[in-house]
C-alpha cells in the first residue's frame, strides 16, 4: 500500500489537522508502515464471518421518555474558549 | 394513468424527477440520547445536557419513545419494520455538531420500504414509494447574523430525535411534491409522531431533483436543494431548479452533482459556499451503542394503538356517509377536521345527523370562513355541537337554509348557539298554512297581470311568486309549504 | 512498623479499623512520598487539600462507626477520568485547562466507598501509547532501574504509566487505570505491580475520556491481588448512563480469594510463543505453569489460531474509533482554541497544536481506514477478525477455565527506545490486546525479575464475567511467585 502525499493531505484535511510541510514526510512514512503492518489481515479468509457488533451479548437498553437533564447552561458553557450572550462563539461561517 | 407535467425547452420536452428527504422531528419529551427537553424556543443552551454538548466521556442512552414513534410512523407508511437495526456515526465537522459526528442509521435503518398514496388536485391518487425511515440526532443551531465577525452556536436542538424519511425518485413535479408533503404531514399528525410544523422547523425538506428528456429511462444528474422549509417554497424551488438545469443543459452545459441552498429572499437556488469539500462521512457502527433490537410483540403492541389513517378514513366517509370522494378527501386531510365533522354528524336528537348536510356545512361554510380568516379548525369560534344545533334547526324545518346562513354568520361573530339566535331574532320559520295562504292570496291579488301571464303558459313566473311570498314573510315562510300552496292555487 | 505509604489496601484497612493510625496520617504519608518522588513525573495534578479533607471526613465516619469498604484509602486516579472541579486533560494539550463539572461513575463509586483522592496521574496522550512518553506533560519514569545502568531511566509502560509508577514507588496505596489494549496490564508488568482489566461492560465508561469505545475498560492497579479485588468491588457496577454497561450484581471479589485452585483447568496457548521473545520470559511462563500445577490446577494446551492477527486488527479498530471519538476536540466548547481566519482554519490550527504526534498518527490512520473505498478492506475486515479471535477464546474455554500467558514480551525498556518506530512500540501489546478485542477480563501479576533486574508479570485471562475465578487463580499465582523485590526509586524503606 503506498500512501502518497496527496492522500496524506486529504486525510489530514478530513481529520481537520493542519500538517506542516516539514511534518508531512515523516507522517507519510509512519502511516505507510502502519498500513503495511495491518495489511496482513488480508491473509485470512473472512468471507463467511460476520463482523463483531458488540463483545457484550446483550441488546440495547432503552430509557424512559422523561426530562431529567438540561437547565445547566452555566455548566455547559463553563469551559468555553469564547462565549457571548449564552451562545458559544466561533469564527464567522459563511454559508 | 396520470400524465406528468412537462417542461418545454428549446430542444424538446423535459420531465422532472424528484425525491424528497424529509426530516421530521419526533414528538417526545426528551431527546434521542439524553434527558434534556425538546421544547421549542427556550433560552440559548438551556436545554442542553453534558451529553448534548459532547463533553469528554459522555455517552448516549436511547429514548424508548423515539423508537416507538419511528415504528409507529413506519406502520403508518405501510413499511417494513426492521427488528434489528444499527446506529452509525456520520463523521463531519461543524460548529453546531458537538460530537464531530451525528448518530444516525446508515446501512440498517429501523424502517425499510413503504408507500404513500398521493391525493392529486384532479381527484386522482398515485402511490409513491418510501425508500426508508431512520432515526438520527438533530444538530444545534448556528446563528450567523448576530455579530459581524462571529457565528453563535446554540445547542438546544442538539440531540433532538429526527426521523429522516426518504422517498423514491417517484415524484414528477411541484404539484406532486406538494401533495406528497401534505399527505406525509397528515399521516405524521394522525399518528402523533411529528407536529409537521414547517415554519418552526419541526418538519424540514431537502429536495433531490434532476431532469431528463421525456421518454428517457436514465436519470439525469441530480442536485440536492437544502433548506426548503415550506410547501410553497418546495414548489418554487423545484420550478426554479428544474428550469435552471434545463437551461444549463440546453446551453451545452452539464449538471454537476452538488448541494444547493434555497434562497427564500431571492427565490432561487445557489451552490453552498461553505461546502464540506470532500463528502466522506466515514460511517461506522457507533461503538457506544449496541444494535437496536425488538420483537414482533413490540410492533404488534404499537400496531394495536394505530389510529385510523387518512386513506382508510376517506374510504369510510365515502362508503359509510355517502360523501363524494372529493368532500371526504377535504375532511380527512387533517385529523382535527375529520374529527370535527364526525362530531357534528354523530350528535343531534337521533345521534346521527344527515352526513351530507353536515359535510356541506362543515366544508363550504365553516372551512370557507376559517380559511378566509386564516384560522385552523381548533381555532373555530363555532363548536361541533353548535354547528350540529344549526343543522338540526334546518332539518326539523325550524329555519330555512337561507336563514341558516344568516344565523351561521351571527354564530361566527358571537359564538352563540343557533337556537338562541333564532329565538332572539324571531327567525323561526312560518309553518302555519293559514298564515302562508293569506300572504299568497295577497301576492296573487296584487299581481293579477302576472297570474294571467302564468296561466297563459309563462311557467317560469312561478319563481317570481315564490320570491314575492318569501319577501313578504321576511324569508321565514317554509319554502316547501309556499311551493305547495302556490301550486294548488295557480295550477288547481 | 512498616511506613504507612508502603501498606497495601487490606493492611491499611486493618490498621485503620484497629485505630493504629488515621486516614489523615496515612494520606499525609502518601502526600509526602508524592512530593519526594516528583522526579518520576507520575502526577499531573496533585490534590493535597482535597486529599486531607477527604481523609478527615473519612476519619469522622470511622469514629462514628460508619466506615465504608474503602474508607480512608488514598488512591491516585488516571487523568483520563473526569473529576468534578479538578482539571482533567487526558495528557493532551487540546484539553488545556478543562475542568469537568461532573464526576466519572467509577471515581464516584470509589468516593462513595470512602476512598481518598491524592491526585491525577500522568498517562500517554488520550491513553495512546505503551511507554507513557506521549504525554503533553512529559514522560513518566519507572521507579525500577537496571542493575547494570542504575542511572538510565526506564519507561513505566503505558498508557497508565503514572498510575503504575506511583503505586510501585509507594506514593499511592492504589490507583485506577484504563485498559484499551493493555494499558493497565503492561505497565503493571513493567512496574512490578498488579493490574487488572475487567470484562468489557463491568465498569462504567461514563465520564472517562474515550479512546476506543468498544475496547476501553477501567480497572485497578495495586500492590496485591487482594487489593485489586477490593478496588474492583467498589469500581464495578451497572450504570444506566452507559449503554454498554452490563446489569449484573457485583460480587465481593475479595471473598473469591480462597487460595484453592485444585481442579481448575489452566490453558496455555501455544501461539503466545512469539518470535524473538527473550528466553527469560519463556522460562518465567514455564515457571508459572509449574506453580499452578503444584497448586492443583490442571494444565491444558490450547490453541488460539488467530492470535497473530489481534494486533493488526487492534491497530485498525482502535484508531478508527479514536478518530471519531476525538472529533469533539475542536476548540468550540472546551479546551484549547488556536485562532484561525475561518472555522475550518480554527479547527485545523487547534487540532494541529493540541494533539501530539502519536495521536495525530492514530487519528489519521483511523480516518483513512474509515474513508470511502477503504472501509471494507480495513475496518470491516478487522471487525471480522475480532469475531474470529473471540471464537478462538470460546473454543479454548471449552477446554479450560483460564489462560496463562506472559503479560508483555519484554521488561521495561529505556526512555527513548522504540520512539522512532511505531510498530516496535505497538508490539508491546501483543499479549494483552486479544483480551480487549474479545472483551475478556485479564490480570497481570508480578512474577519475577528479568536478567536486567526489572520486573516481569504473568497474565491470566478469564472468561467473560468470571472475575472471581480470575482473582482466585491470580491469588495463588501471587502467593507462589512470592514477589517481594522493590524498585530502586521507591519512597521509604518498607518493612
Amino acid at each position: 500500500m503506498s500512501l502518497d502525499q496527496a492522500t496524506v493531505a486529504r486525510i489530514a484535511h478530513l481529520a481537520r489537522i493542519r500538517v506542516a510541510p516539514d511534518e508531512a514526510e515523516a507522517l507519510q512514512k509512519d502511516l505507510q508502515d502502519i498500513l503495511a503492518f495491518v495489511e496482513q489481515l488480508g491473509e485470512v479468509n473472512t468471507d463467511d464471518v460476520p463482523p463483531m457488533t458488540s463483545v457484550t451479548p446483550q441488546a440495547l437498553r432503552w430509557r424512559t421518555d422523561k426530562v431529567t437533564d438540561g437547565k445547566k447552561a452555566d455548566q455547559v458553557l463553563a469551559n468555553a474558549p469564547e462565549q457571548a450572550s449564552g451562545f458559544y462563539a466561533v469564527p464567522r461561517v459563511v454559508e | 394513468m396520470t400524465t406528468h407535467p412537462v417542461l418545454k425547452g428549446d430542444t424538446g420536452d423535459w420531465e422532472m424527477v424528484i425525491g424528497l428527504e424529509v426530516h421530521a422531528q419526533v414528538i417526545s419529551e426528551a431527546k434521542l440520547f439524553s434527558g434534556s427537553a425538546t421544547e421549542f424556543g427556550s433560552a440559548p443552551n438551556s436545554q442542553v445536557s453534558l451529553v448534548d454538548a459532547a463533553m469528554p466521556g459522555m455517552l448516549p442512552v436511547i429514548n424508548e419513545k423515539c423508537i416507538e414513534q419511528a415504528v409507529r410512523t413506519g406502520l403508518g407508511l405501510k413499511a417494513e419494520i426492521n427488528k434489528f437495526s444499527v446506529f452509525d456515526r456520520k463523521n463531519y465537522f461543524y460548529a453546531d455538531l458537538p460530537q464531530g459526528y451525528q448518530i444516525s442509521q446508515y446501512l440498517q435503518p429501523i424502517v425499510g420500504k413503504g408507500e404513500i398514496v398521493l391525493d392529486l388536485p384532479d381527484g386522482e391518487t398515485r402511490t409513491v414509494g418510501i425508500t426508508r425511515l431512520h432515526l438520527e440526532q438533530d444538530a444545534g443551531k448556528s446563528l450567523h447574523d448576530q455579530d459581524p465577525t462571529r457565528t453563535f452556536v446554540d445547542l438546544n436542538r442538539s440531540g433532538v430525535a429526527l426521523m429522516e424519511i426518504v422517498s423514491e425518485p417517484d415524484l414528477r413535479g411541484p404539484e406532486e411534491a406538494a401533495a406528497y408533503l401534505r399527505k406525509l404531514r397528515a399521516i405524521l399528525r394522525y399518528l402523533g409522531t411529528c407536529d409537521g410544523n414547517m415554519e418552526e422547523g419541526s418538519m424540514r425538506c431537502d429536495v433531490n431533483i434532476s431532469v431528463r428528456k421525456v421518454g428517457d429511462n436514465e436519470y439525469g444528474t441530480r442536485c440536492e436543494v437544502k433548506n426548503v422549509n415550506s410547501i410553497r417554497y418546495v414548489m418554487a424551488a423545484i420550478d426554479y431548479e428544474a428550469r435552471r438545469q434545463i437551461d444549463h443543459i440546453e446551453d451545452g452545459g452539464t449538471v454537476v452533482q452538488e448541494t444547493r441552498l434555497w434562497d427564500t429572499g431571492r427565490g432561487e437556488t445557489r451552490p453552498m459556499r461553505d461546502k464540506e469539500e470532500a463528502h466522506d462521512y466515514r460511517y461506522f457502527p457507533d461503538p457506544d451503542l449496541l444494535p437496536l433490537e425488538f420483537d414482533d410483540a413490540f410492533i404488534d403492541g404499537i400496531r394495536a394503538t394505530l389510529p385510523e389513517l387518512p386513506d382508510e378514513k376517506k374510504e369510510r366517509f365515502v362508503t359509510h356517509y355517502g360523501l363524494s370522494v372529493y368532500d371526504a378527501g377535504v375532511l380527512v386531510a387533517e385529523r382535527a377536521r375529520a374529527d370535527f365533522y364526525e362530531a357534528v354528524v354523530s350528535g343531534g336528537p337521533n345521534g346521527r345527523r344527515d352526513p351530507k348536510i353536515c359535510a356541506n356545512w362543515v366544508i363550504t361554510e365553516l372551512f370557507g370562513a376559517l380559511n378566509k380568516g386564516g384560522h385552523d379548525i381548533d381555532e373555530s369560534p363555532i363548536t361541533a355541537d353548535q354547528l350540529g344545533g344549526l343543522v338540526d334547526l334546518i332539518t326539523d324545518d325550524t329555519i330555512s337554509g337561507r336563514i341558516a346562513k344568516d344565523v351561521f354568520a351571527e354564530m361566527l361573530e358571537t359564538g352563540h348557539d343557533a337556537a338562541a339566535i333564532v329565538d332572539a331574532k324571531g327567525l323561526r320559520q312560518v309553518t302555519d298554512t293559514g298564515a302562508i295562504e293569506g300572504e299568497i292570496d295577497t301576492v296573487l291579488a296584487a299581481n293579477q297581470d302576472k297570474v294571467a301571464e302564468y296561466k297563459g303558459g309563462k311557467q317560469k313566473l312561478f319563481g317570481f311568486f315564490v320570491g314575492q311570498v318569501m319577501k313578504a314573510t321576511q324569508g321565514k315562510a317554509n319554502p316547501k309549504l309556499v311551493n305547495e300552496i302556490l301550486r294548488s292555487k295557480l295550477d288547481g | 512498623m512498616t511506613e504507612l505509604n508502603h501498606l497495601t489496601i487490606s493492611e491499611a484497612l486493618d490498621g485503620l479499623a484497629k485505630g493504629d493510625f488515621t486516614s489523615a496520617e496515612l494520606t499525609r504519608a502518601n502526600l509526602l512520598a508524592m512530593e519526594e518522588a516528583r522526579a518520576l513525573n507520575a502526577f499531573v495534578t496533585e490534590t493535597p487539600e482535597r486529599a486531607m479533607s477527604m481523609a478527615m471526613a473519612s476519619d469522622d465516619r470511622r469514629r462514628a462507626g460508619e466506615a465504608r469498604p474503602l474508607d480512608g484509602i488514598p488512591i491516585a486516579v488516571k487523568d483520563l477520568y473526569c473529576t468534578e472541579g479538578i482539571r482533567t486533560m487526558a495528557g493532551s494539550h487540546i484539553l488545556e485547562g478543562f475542568t469537568p463539572t461532573y464526576e466519572s461513575t467509577v471515581t464516584a463509586n470509589l468516593w462513595r466507598d470512602g476512598a481518598v483522592l491524592l491526585g491525577k496521574t500522568n498517562l500517554d496522550e488520550f491513553a495512546m501509547g505503551s511507554s507513557n512518553t506521549t504525554s503533553y506533560f512529559g514522560e513518566v519514569h519507572n521507579p525500577w532501574t537496571l542493575a547494570e545502568e542504575p542511572d538510565a531511566r526506564l519507561v513505566p509502560g503505558g498508557s497508565s504509566g503514572g498510575s503504575a509508577a506511583c503505586v510501585a514507588a509507594r506514593i499511592a496505596t492504589a490507583s485506577t487505570g484504563t485498559d484499551t489494549g493493555g494499558s493497565i496490564r503492561q505497565p503493571a508488568s513493567f512496574c512490578g505491580i498488579v493490574g487488572m482489566k475487567p470484562t468489557y461492560g463491568r465498569c462504567s465508561r461514563w465520564g472517562i475520556v474515550a479512546f476506543a469505545s468498544s475496547l476501553d475498560q477501567a480497572g485497578p492497579m495495586t500492590r496485591s491481588v487482594r487489593d485489586a479485588a477490593l478496588m474492583l468491588t467498589s469500581m464495578a457496577g451497572f450504570d444506566p448512563k452507559d449503554s454498554t454497561s452490563v446489569d449484573r450484581t457485583v460480587p465481593d471479589y475479595a471473598a473469591a480469594l480462597t487460595g484453592d485452585i485444585r481442579g481448575l483447568k489452566i490453558g496455555v496457548p501455544k501461539e503466545y510463543r512469539v518470535d524473538k521473545m527473550p528466553p527469560e520470559i519463556e522460562i518465567l511462563w514455564q515457571q508459572g505453569v509449574e506453580w499452578m500445577k503444584a497448586a492443583g490446577a490442571e494444565i491444558v494446551d490450547v490453541s488460539l489460531p488467530h492470535t497473530k492477527y489481534a494486533l493488526p486488527a487492534y491497530y485498525i479498530v482502535a484508531p478508527a474509533e479514536a478518530s471519531s471519538n476525538l472529533a469533539r476536540y475542536d476548540g468550540v466548547r472546551y479546551g484549547l482554541r488556536v485562532p484561525g481566519n475561518s472555522l475550518i482554519e480554527m479547527y485545523e490550527n487547534t487540532r494541529a497544536e493540541g494533539f501530539g504526534q502519536e495521536v495525530k498518527r492514530r487519528v489519521m490512520i483511523g480516518t483513512y481506514v474509515l474513508s470511502a473505498g477503504y472501509y471494507d478492506a480495513y475496518y470491516l475486515k478487522a471487525q471480522k477478525l475480532r469475531t474470529l479471535i473471540a471464537r478462538d477464546f470460546e473454543a479454548a474455554y471449552e477446554k479450560c477455565d483460564l489462560l496463562l500467558t506472559p503479560t508483555a514480551p519484554s521488561t521495561a525498556f529505556k526512555v527513548g527506545d522504540k520512539q522512532d518506530d511505531p510498530i516496535a512500540m505497538y508490539l508491546n501489546d501483543v499479549f494483552t490486546v486479544p483480551a480487549n478485542l474479545a472483551g475478556l477480563p485479564g490480570i497481570s501479576v508480578p512474577a519475577g525479575l528479568g536478567a536486567d533486574g526489572a520486573p516481569l508479570g504473568l497474565q491470566l485471562v478469564g472468561q467473560a464475567f468470571e472475575e472471581e475465578t480470575l482473582f482466585r487463580a491470580a491469588g495463588v499465582l501471587e502467593e507462589a511467585a512470592g514477589f517481594t523485590a522493590t524498585p530502586a526509586l521507591m519512597v521509604g524503606e518498607g518493612a
